[in-house]
């Protein structure tokens, strides 16, 4: 049964940057998985959603990359090889790769769906730039993997460390490339203002939704956006940028675990 | 020929969206009428804003779900702004809770104005002390907040039973007694529990929850059956529905609606219109006419 959590030993933990660690585990891609689904992570005192960061076929291996937050969070990064976790799924609607030439661009964390995209989309023969955006250059996340895979990479910091100092949308403005389609993940303010650049441009593009999660299975609600009242571990997380023009609350506010809003 | 009328309100068919599931927003309540539901009912909520339980909160059993949310909802002020925003031609239903009779009768009275009716919630089996089926297990509880509620607001009440008793009718009674206008059977059954065999721990961060899914329908049909027997009122079923079939179990045993959630599971917001379909060709085939000619069929020469 999918919907229950399968409790598997880290095989692998690769320390990406100062809060972000990589949970390898082994896994049975026999059963469709997709870059842009999420798998819901139990440390069995806590559960949450988390984008699958890591698919090879290969080695019959998936990663989960998480960035030390908060309890939840840094209580996973306490773990060692050979400890237990508890995943369940995947769920949601992952990324639809389509022509030539893709564009991605994340943010932070955000990059972790993104990277198992852009190897997915190498390995079909795409063309595949990246704008690989951080607070700072030590937290640019995938970098070098990308790279030795044959991702052209642009990165850009808050602070400037990298080189260039801005936002992802102010790194993609210089950028003019033609692209058939593009992908993005990120906080969502972020998101919104990239979502700006690429309309203009009339690029296609799928974005990558976070709201907060209890079932993952589509019945409790408490991932719904408005205007639509789709579900973001059905419907989502992934969404095209046609459907996002109908959620009247993207850039706008989310909701906490009480179902409260939250401006972003 | 599936319009129907439950507690004078007005149903274009006998389904409803049950309460706890695709129900905290206004945007999902509008998509799953939408969809083709006959009715929306909104998840539970209280006077103040709750949390709810940590996850893992749901969890998938042979047959069905166990769940324990713990009723989290943003509290009655900030749930008025959805009900404003569900469309005025969605027949809606408030589910509400409470731990004591006057919470639930400040709730309801709070939200009346919005809605075409109030869903007694005094069944939930996760439920912190003093809320949901710990007021529902107890005819006398039952009697009291029933009674509170209805002299708080005029529109219909219905109020859902837990199944986790030893005698439900006596509970029916009880609050058909109180005044209550309908009633909902049944709430999910249980708790239940799920156990991962490799670590020896419970999945649920509550350890319970309560069961839903196919698994109850047999549990929620009989009791449908036996109310239907000891009261006048109206009783909306359910329980495990996932098909056109199910429904009409429910309407054979003695209930005038039906309620789905877990099934939106596996089958998405979609099951309502899907249901709906199966029910009228059903209805063709076998000769009714109408819902109401359907309802309490299963007691006739019995």
């Amino acid at each position: 049964m999918v919907n229950v959590p399968e409790v598997l030993e880290i095989k692998g933990i690769v320390e990406e940057s100062e809060t972000v660690k990589t949970f390898i585990f082994d896994w049975d891609l026999t059963r469709e998985i997709v870059p842009g689904q999420f798998v819901m992570v139990w440390n069995f005192s806590d559960e949450k959603p988390m984008s699958v960061s890591l698919i090879d076929h290969k080695r019959s291996e998936i990663g989960i990359s998480i960035r030390r937050v908060g309890e939840f969070t840094s209580a996973v990064h306490e773990l060692e090889e050979g400890d237990l976790m508890g995943v369940r799924g995947p769920y949601g609607r992952g990324f639809e790769l389509m022509g030539r030439k893709l564009i991605i661009v994340g943010g932070g964390i955000g990059m972790a769906p993104l990277a198992a995209l852009a190897e997915e989309a190498v390995a079909r023969g795409m063309n595949v730039d990246a704008v690989v955006a951080a607070r700072t250059s030590d937290e640019l996340l995938f970098t070098e993997r990308l790279e030795g895979a044959g991702v052209n990479i642009h990165t850009c910091t808050d602070d400037g460390t990298c080189g260039f100092q801005g936002f992802a949308h102010e790194r993609l403005s210089e950028m003019d490339g033609e692209y058939d389609m593009a992908a993005v993940c990120g906080p969502e303010p972020m998101m919104f203002h990239v979502k700006e650049v690429l309309d203009d441009r009339g690029i296609p593009a799928q974005f990558s939704l976070e709201r907060y999660m209890k079932c993952a299975v589509g019945i409790c609600g408490q991932c719904c956006v408005d205007g639509t009242g789709w579900r973001v571990c059905a419907e989502g997380p992934v969404l095209w940028d046609h459907e996002l023009r109908v959620v009247g609350e993207f850039g706008r506010y989310r909701r906490d675990s009480a179902g409260r809003r939250i401006s972003w | 020929m599936l319009r129907t009328r439950i507690c004078n309100i007005e149903l274009r068919n006998p389904t409803m969206l049950a309460a706890g599931v695709m129900g905290s927003m206004a945007s999902s309540l509008n998509r799953v009428y939408r969809a083709g539901a006959g009715a929306v009912v909104t998840k539970s909520f209280s006077l103040e804003p709750n949390e709810g339980y940590k996850n893992p909160t749901t969890v998938e059993v042979t047959g069905g779900i166990i769940n324990a949310i713990g009723l989290s909802n943003p509290g009655v002020e900030a749930f008025k702004e959805e009900l404003r925003g569900v469309d005025d031609d969605v027949p809606l239903i408030a589910s509400v809770y409470g731990s004591s009779p006057e919470e639930f009768a400040s709730v309801a009275a709070s939200v009346e104005e919005y809605v075409d009716m109030i869903e007694l919630n005094v069944s939930c089996p996760h439920a912190m002390a003093g809320c949901g089926a710990s007021i529902g297990q107890d005819a006398g509880l039952t009697f009291r907040v029933v009674s509170a509620v209805k002299d708080a607001v005029d529109v219909p009440v219905s109020t859902k039973l837990t199944p986790n008793v030893t005698d439900i009718v006596e509970i029916a009674k009880s609050a058909e007694d109180a005044g209550s206008d309908a009633l909902t059977l049944i709430n999910s059954l249980g708790p239940g529990m799920k156990i991962d065999i490799k670590t020896a721990k419970p999945v649920l961060s509550n350890a319970f929850g309560g069961m839903s899914g196919p698994a109850i329908k047999p549990v929620a049909v009989r009791c449908v059956y036996d109310v239907y027997r000891s009261v006048e009122i109206p009783l909306i079923g359910a329980g495990g529905v996932r098909d056109f079939r199910d429904a009409v179990e429910f309407l054979f045993a003695g209930a005038v609606g039906v309620q789905v959630g877990t099934a939106i599971m596996y089958d998405g917001p979609e099951i309502f219109m899907r249901i709906c379909r199966g029910l009228e060709r059903f209805m063709i085939e076998e000769g009714f006419s109408s819902v109401d000619e359907m309802v309490g069929l299963a007691h006739e020469g019995v």
